[in-house]
């Protein structure tokens, strides 16, 4: 019985995510407003962690850990602390300009707003496409990300019925279950039931990372004797350091991966739930603070494992690292439970915004426009919405049978990707001056140089450019590259085509000392 | 946003700073030990995360886009009460 126990307490956890589910529907409005936007009744703490837990997915629990279990602390430099200042920026200087435009004009998707603000009904068709393209390998994570964990967790389990795992609950079974629990809550309450279990699910996170992090410390005799064991490997040991590992040039250009957040689809749609601009302050100011919490301890588990020897299970890659810390390091079967379940809640608290805003830009982007709203019922809006849901993720869980990348550099791939499109929501709401001509081909621009590198990189593995100009672990993150390419072709495009409408302008970037006159 | 005014400048020129202390050098090779268990650059950079937080709550303090939040908010003083 005990060896089963973590399992139990994984089911439990599951099943009282389902009730969550199903209480917060007793809140539900029954309109599509209700399930896309929760009526925008979203407060402070609920955003906080709703938005927090969004951006930390199984990229920032298992990639992180297997990432510093091979490239050391200056993992955290890379994305972490670039993510403190860089994510806050974003959700201060861009996230509150588009709730209230969002509020004001009754917006629901990024797609409404960028085809309005941009006045190009093509631009929404041609955005749609890519943002949901660059989901796919976000939702990929957070699968491969479950998959591997739990069979860290579970190996030899079941010898004679995963015989070609180890005895350990293969991926695909994982990845079927943890579908099948997100999809049910995202059905039944739309995007409140979304945030409620984000709210939960961050908190649980959160509190199982810490307590991983003193159980397996204290398994290895306490931190100071943790670190103490990687300093005298006479191969690990410079794990401590950044030097040989990560190269200054690459340290220095990660920090345009953060800036993806700026153009995150699901997080649009979170900033959109939000009761009023208040809402967004506790999230501003503790969001770097949350990261710290989360990352400082994985980062501090990848090298302590690999001080510690363990090595990931035959046929898998260091995306099992934390699953096995935790299998090896944690004695109580119950406390191991508790902690995988903590790492599926990080996992399932991203995969549900993902397949809610999937659902919601394609109903808002796509059948309404195509078929008018007042041909659709509620029903069918929400019903598309899930067929749709449904569609991807059958399409993202097919891909992740065959699919064996490192969760780090997949997920840096795919945030690249909304990052070298931030030019253009940075200018949708500072640049008056920017063209719907432009953007069409900004975007065309960044989805060309996008894939050309993403095809040198092996389709996703780690790669750096120019690096013949430096030493070899050295040289410039792609995705520097590309937003570049992005903001140029923005800047010179709109320079060349006609300015936006007088209209446009002054509704998207409204002269408050006149509207102060005029409601005096 | 409202003209940038004393409060204003200063925040931007601390995220400026903070921006530059990102890329430190200075520890790229060290591997010393700090609070008995915390590599020197990993404490830096987690120090750094305070220090963002620090940051953008004085710009929530001294530089909040209020005119953003009421023209949003008159949105609902123009609904209909029913």
């Amino acid at each position: 019985m005990t060896p089963y126990i973590p399992l139990f307490v994984i089911g439990g956890y599951l099943i009282g995510l389902l009730i969550l589910g199903l209480v917060s529907n007793m809140f539900f409005r029954g309109t599509s407003g209700d399930y896309f936007v929760a009526s925008r009744s979203i407060g402070p703490f609920m955003l906080l962690m709703s938005v927090f837990g969004t951006t930390m997915t199984a990229f920032a629990l298992v990639g992180s850990t297997g990432k510093a279990y091979t490239t050391g602390i200056g993992v955290y430099g890379l994305m972490a602390s670039w993510s403190g200042l860089i994510h806050s920026a974003c959700f201060f200087l861009v996230g509150i300009k588009l709730w209230a435009i969002g509020k004001r004009y009754g917006y629901t998707t990024q797609c409404q707003f960028f085809r309005d603000r941009f006045e190009s009904p093509a631009l929404g068709y041609m955005l749609f496409p890519v943002l949901v393209a660059l989901i796919i390998p976000y939702l990929l994570i957070g699968l491969l990300g479950a998959g591997a964990v739990v069979r860290g967790l579970t190996i030899k389990m079941f010898p004679h019925v995963f015989a070609s795992t180890n005895g350990a609950i293969p991926p695909w079974l994982t990845g079927l279950v943890v579908c099948g629990v997100v999809l049910t809550y995202v059905f039944v309450g739309g995007v409140r039931s979304t945030a409620w279990a984000n709210t939960f699910q961050t908190l649980v996170f959160m509190l199982t990372g810490v307590i991983a992090f003193f159980m397996i410390a204290k398994a290895l005799g306490g931190p100071s004797a943790a670190t103490r064991i990687v300093g005298e490997h006479s191969d690990k040991h410079s794990l401590l350091m950044r030097n040989g590992h990560i190269g200054r040039w690459q340290f220095f250009t990660y920090l345009f991966v953060p800036l993806s957040v700026g153009m995150f689809p699901h997080l649009f749609q979170h900033w959109l739930t939000a009761r009023s601009a208040k809402t967004f302050r506790l999230t501003v100011i503790f969001h770097p603070i949350c990261i710290m919490i989360v990352w400082v301890p994985c980062i501090l588990i990848g090298v302590w494992a690999a001080g510690k020897g363990l090595v990931p299970p035959p046929g898998a890659n260091q995306n099992a690292i934390l699953g096995v810390a935790v299998k090896r390091l944690v004695a109580s079967p119950w406390l191991a439970g508790l902690l995988t379940a903590g790492i599926l809640a990080a996992i399932m608290s991203s995969l549900d915004s993902q397949f809610m805003c999937v659902g919601s830009m394609f109903t808002n982007d796509i059948a309404i426009r195509l078929c008018g709203s007042q041909s659709l019922s509620d029903r069918q809006k929400l019903n598309l919405a899930r067929g749709f849901v449904v569609f991807v993720v059958i399409v993202t869980y097919l891909i992740s049978l065959v699919t064996t990348k490192h969760i780090f550099d997949l997920a840096v791939w795919c945030f690249s990707g909304y990052a070298a499109l931030f030019p253009i929501v940075l200018a949708a709401v500072y640049w008056k001056r920017a063209t719907g001509s432009a953007v069409i081909t900004a975007v065309s621009v960044t989805v060309v140089v996008w894939a050309f590198l993403f095809k040198q990189s092996g389709y996703g593995g780690e790669y750096l450019l120019f690096s013949h100009w430096f030493d070899k672990t050295d040289g410039i993150m792609p995705v520097a590259v590309i937003t570049m390419a992005c903001f140029l072709t923005l800047v010179v495009v709109s320079w060349m085509t006609s300015p936006p409408s007088a209209q446009t302008v002054s509704k998207f970037f409204p002269d408050f000392k006149k509207e102060q006159a005029t409601n005096q | 946003m409202n003209p940038p005014n004393q409060a204003a400048k200063f925040i931007w020129l601390l995220a400026v700073v903070l921006f530059v202390l990102h890329q430190d050098y200075w520890w790229w090779s060290d591997q010393s030990i700090v609070f008995g268990f915390l590599p020197i650059g990993l404490a830096y950079h987690a120090i750094y995360s305070l220090l963002a937080a620090v940051l953008w709550a004085l710009a929530v303090k001294f530089v909040w886009p209020t005119a953003w939040e009421t023209w949003a908010d008159e949105k609902d003083q123009e609904r209909p009460r029913h």
